[in-house]
């Protein structure tokens, strides 16, 4: 194991946004298996120290692969296109007044308790958000064009956020 | 993480919000957003004849920094040239509301709305009139 390999290289998995999902989770859990420290509690210290480094970079590394979100974000830093806190290119306006439309709808729906309306938007929110990232992993894995994934990655980190909210909103409505 | 209270202030009670009717006379949008955080922020101003901004209002959805730097903004606006109002810099947003650097980027997101709205007034009604 190499502590400065890339989350991919870590778990042996391939350089891909579309990834094994299954896999991803079964080389988890034996990495962990090798690391946990648990198993290194009788070793000295700099074992347990060690072991809890690696424990740590083995659980940051698949949280930042399992999500979507944060795995394209992380094949557009390792391609050299951070995202960063800046924005990179301004968003079209009519995507921001659409997002502004949809937070209000939401905003609206959660005043009102609606479970109802929430359902709804998130489920035509779903299919949106599926074309999305079907969009970046061609972009990424077929075309290598992340200038064009940086764009659309950046769209979705409002979406996801609209999904946040709708969420909350219903966890608030749930009795 | 703790507020300062100015922007408890501005957070709770709000000023101006809501929005203009794009047809108005004289009235312009910025719509700005930041990846990051997911925030949406639209801010109108309605600029009178003579060049001076005489209303503003501002919508925002994100974080308590992000609605006090739009709503201190849209205060700051008022009775000022369209001029003046690009002289508003994110750094005096932060320093008034005393913003933790994390949320400076609020108070960027503010500057930038205002430089859209102006920006939008300027596309809408030429050049000549930002000399008022």
């Amino acid at each position: 194991m190499n502590f400065t390999a890339d989350h991919f290289a870590l778990f042996d998995l391939p350089r891909v946004f579309r990834l094994d999902s299954g896999l991803l989770e079964q080389r988890y859990r034996d990495l962990q298996a090798q690391v946990h420290p648990d198993r290194h509690a009788a070793g000295s210290d700099s074992d347990r120290r060690l072991s809890l480094q690696w424990a740590t970079r083995v659980n940051e590394a698949a949280q930042t692969l399992k999500s979507p979100l944060s795995r394209a974000q992380y094949l557009l830093r390792l391609a050299a296109h951070d995202l960063g806190n800046g924005a990179p290119q301004p968003l079209p306006t009519d995507f921001l007044i659409e997002q502004m439309e949809w937070r209000e709808a939401v905003a609206e729906a959660r005043a009102a308790g609606d479970h109802h309306e929430l359902e709804h938007l998130r489920h035509r929110l779903r299919h949106d958000i599926d074309q999305r990232y079907a969009e970046v992993a061609e972009l990424l894995d077929d075309r290598h064009d992340y200038p064009q994934a940086a764009d659309r990655v950046q769209r979705l980190m409002f979406i996801e956020k609209l999904v946040d909210e709708i969420d909350d909103g219903l966890a608030a409505c749930d009795p | 993480m703790a507020y300062s209270i100015k922007v408890l202030d501005h957070y709770e009670n709000p000023r101006n919000v809501g929005s203009f009717s794009k047809e108005e006379p004289g009235v312009a949008t910025g719509m700005v957003g930041a990846p990051a955080c997911g925030d949406v922020m639209k801010l109108q101003i309605k600029v009178g004849r003579n060049g001076v901004i005489e209303d503003a209002k501002f919508k925002t959805y994100g974080c308590g920094s992000a609605i006090a730097s739009s709503s201190l903004v849209t205060e700051w606006v008022k009775g000022k040239t369209i001029d003046q109002a690009l002289d508003i810099k994110n750094t005096q947003i932060a320093e008034e509301l005393a913003l933790p650097p994390v949320k400076i980027h609020c108070s960027i997101l503010a500057e930038d709305a205002i430089k859209a709205a102006i920006a939008d007034y300027k596309k809408k009604h030429g050049e000549q009139a930002v000399t008022g």
